[in-house]
């Protein structure tokens, strides 16, 4: 999927400061592989301890099945650097997360895996829930143009840093950006050498 | 108005302007990286990554590894804590054979939590750019060095290229004058700036604490202190290196040797904040009003004095604060207007990145010196690394927990994240000296209440929560080992 032109369902989780042992619990995190988080996705608020799913969990309800923008509040992705945790929610199926604000490492590591983190205030936010508590909402959201389009004409701006948009349009490969300034990292090596030499 | 302080900057803008080894985009740079610390949980994927794009460990030097999150405590078996785990374990110790990475495995004596033996062993230094996949690395900001927690994609990123794209972030003064009380911990000092501050009210910021209770602080308070700058949503928390840091360094086994020393006090002398250098956002704290903390709910900043009783929802005028509260009191079987000191606990907890340090230990041993675990009560100590653990017997510290009834365990994360076999079961109520109250981080249904490692082990005699500020019963002592 273009990265400028997003579009989906969107699952509304109405809730601060979600933490990244919530959206991915310890036990997931043994694994030596990127791929599998999916069904782990909010483990312990997504099923019972019988293990059959919490009819009662937003992400759970019929309506939602199919989501792929998640809605959430204040400070989303706290806690813990585990990356598992954007895999496991774009694993899942969501692409794009719109929220009051997210934690810093949270919110590099998603941009990393390619995905759409837009932060507004609160009171967009709040909009935005009001929207949702009228039924299902399919909104589309150009990048191009940062906007979140809900149809019938009506949109609302975002704000999105310019480095990370770039990135995000153009794909490029994280690791091979760096990589041409290779010499400068080398000369930086030597520099450092000469004035720092205890540090190795 | 900018143009008046030009040239003052803070010790963040210090450290950054000297790592930048050139400009990716207008607003994005590239810093380079003096130590990245690995360990099992968060590298696997990074490796398997430079593997399929043909990359290299640029500086397996600059490198350096250890086993902590999802190690067996109870015994120094590679295959102790499940088939998963070793598995996991063995990838850490093949990668790091593989690239010539240094590693201290479970048979090194000094192995231990990944934020505990980074200074121990000299590897922490100020004026650094030390990262690590894991949020906690903000610990080592308390030398002076700009320290902070990456995903695995960068954890790669650094194993390929020993550089990380960086934004420069706000700062955030948090100035704490005055002196603690005997029984005031640096554990309460930063559970009383989360409260002030938020879970949120970091973002975006490196938070630099200052102050002359800051100043009186060991190393071991500063990187509790700073461990948990994370716990506000702060990328960093930074402590300026003074005599006191310079003397934790001396004879450290990675610190710079003597040929080297001079020079490098010198330039570590260099590392603050001019005076008028203008932060973006100022706190101040009084350090006499702090009292002993706990927490009472299910993130950092919902936490309280002991002597206060547990707020009700109605008082959050922030109506999703407000079902935050009532969520977390449903969660953690409380009521509003509860005494926390009315309420028994099931398991003591005393470890982790936060609390493991020598230090930690003594004013726990103090504490419980001569006393007994309450009947009913599972109380463990986990010593943060090798080195902690083998001071702790010498001094005694470890013979004062095994008569009282703890279990005396070996090095790793443990139960702050319960990775391990080391869980608090569904309902109990644990008190922790770990980091996190997260619904579930220390297992499925477990209640977590944040406390200091004295207020842990009071919990663990009397069998409840306690004011050690008000029962002269449980007073913190000084040394406790020295009398033992």
């Amino acid at each position: 999927m273009s990265k400028n032109f997003a579009q989906g369902l969107v699952c509304p989780l109405d809730k601060n400061n979600v933490d990244t042992d919530q959206i991915i619990p310890k036990q997931f995190l043994t694994s030596v592989s990127r791929d599998g988080f999916a069904e782990a996705m909010f483990y312990d608020w997504r099923y019972l301890a019988d293990g059959s799913p919490n009819p009662d969990f937003v992400i759970n309800k019929p309506e939602y099945q199919g989501a792929s923008i998640l809605l959430t509040r204040e400070n989303f992705g706290c806690g813990s650097s585990r990356e598992h945790a954007p895999w496991a929610i774009s694993q899942y199926g969501f692409n794009v997360i719109i929220a009051e604000s997210f934690a810093d490492i949270f919110f590099n590591n998603s941009v990393n895996n390619g995905m759409l983190l837009i932060q507004l205030s609160k009171t967009n936010i709040e909009l935005l829930f009001n929207r949702c508590a009228q039924g299902p909402q399919h909104w589309q959201i150009d990048l191009q143009s940062q906007e979140i389009m809900f149809g019938n004409n009506a949109a609302l701006g975002f704000n999105i840093d310019a480095d990370i948009k770039q990135r995000l349009l153009s794909g490029l490969d994280f690791i091979g950006s760096s990589e041409q300034l290779n010499p400068q990292i080398a000369d930086f090596e030597q520099s450092r050498k000469a004035s720092l030499p205890w540090l190795g | 108005m900018g143009q008046a302080i030009a040239n003052a900057t803070t010790l963040y803008q210090k450290i950054y302007a000297s790592h930048v080894v050139g400009k990716l985009n207008p607003s994005t740079d590239l810093l380079f990286v003096d130590r990245h610390l690995i360990h099992e949980v968060t590298s696997p994927q990074a490796f398997s990554g430079l593997k399929l794009a043909n990359r290299s460990v640029r500086r397996p030097d600059l490198t350096y590894a250890t086993m902590d999150h999802n190690v067996s405590t109870q015994r120094r078996s590679i295959d102790a804590a499940g088939e998963t785990s070793r598995k996991q374990l063995e990838a850490l110790a093949a990668n790091c054979s593989d690239n010539n990475i240094p590693l201290l495995d479970l048979t090194h004596p000094d192995q231990g939590i990944v934020h505990v033996i980074g200074p121990e062993q000299g590897l922490t230094q100020p004026g650094m750019i030390i990262v690590c996949g894991d949020s906690h690395t903000s610990t080592h900001g308390a030398f002076g060095a700009l320290a902070f927690g990456i995903g695995t994609s960068e954890v790669e990123h650094v194993l390929a290229t020993q550089t990380l794209p960086q934004q420069q972030a706000k700062t955030l003064k948090i100035e704490i004058n005055g002196d603690l009380s005997s029984h005031v911990t640096p554990k309460d000092v930063i559970m009383a700036v989360i409260a002030k501050i938020g879970t949120a009210g970091g973002n975006g910021y490196v938070a630099e604490f200052c102050g002359s209770a800051i100043r009186e602080m060991s190393m071991e308070g500063r990187m509790t202190l700073c461990n948990m700058s994370i716990e506000m949503g702060a990328k960093a928390g930074l402590i300026a290196p003074d005599d006191t840091t310079f003397a934790y360094l001396q004879g450290k086994a990675h610190a710079p040797q003597a040929e080297h020393w001079d020079a490098a006090v010198a330039y570590w002398q260099s590392l603050y904040s001019d005076a008028d250098a203008v932060f973006d956002k100022t706190v101040e704290i009084d350090a006499s009003s702090i009292t002993p903390q706990i927490t009472w709910g299910t993130n950092p900043e919902q936490v309280i004095a002991i002597d206060q009783s547990v707020p009700s929802p109605a008082s959050f005028s922030d109506a999703s604060k407000r079902d935050a509260a009532e969520r977390a009191l449903a969660y953690m079987g409380l009521a509003a207007g509860q005494k926390l000191t009315d309420c028994k606990v099931d398991v003591v907890f005393i470890g982790s990145c936060t609390n493991s340090r020598i230090e930690d230990l003594r004013a726990a041993a103090s504490v419980v010196q001569g006393k007994q675990v309450a009947a009913g009560v599972r109380a463990l100590v986990v010593p943060g690394s090798g080195i902690v653990k083998r001071q702790a017997e010498a001094e005694g510290l470890a013979d004062i927990f095994k008569k009282a009834g703890f279990e005396w365990r070996e090095p790793g994360c443990s139960m702050c994240l319960g990775m391990n076999d080391d869980r608090v079961e569904a309902g109990q109520r644990c008190a922790s000296t770990s980091n996190r109250n997260f619904e579930g981080r220390q297992g499925r249904g477990a209640r977590t209440h944040l406390v200091s490692p004295a207020m842990a082990a009071a919990a663990a005699i009397a069998g409840q929560f306690v004011n050690i500020a008000a029962n002269t019963e449980y007073n913190v002592t000084a040394a406790a080992g020295a009398q033992a």
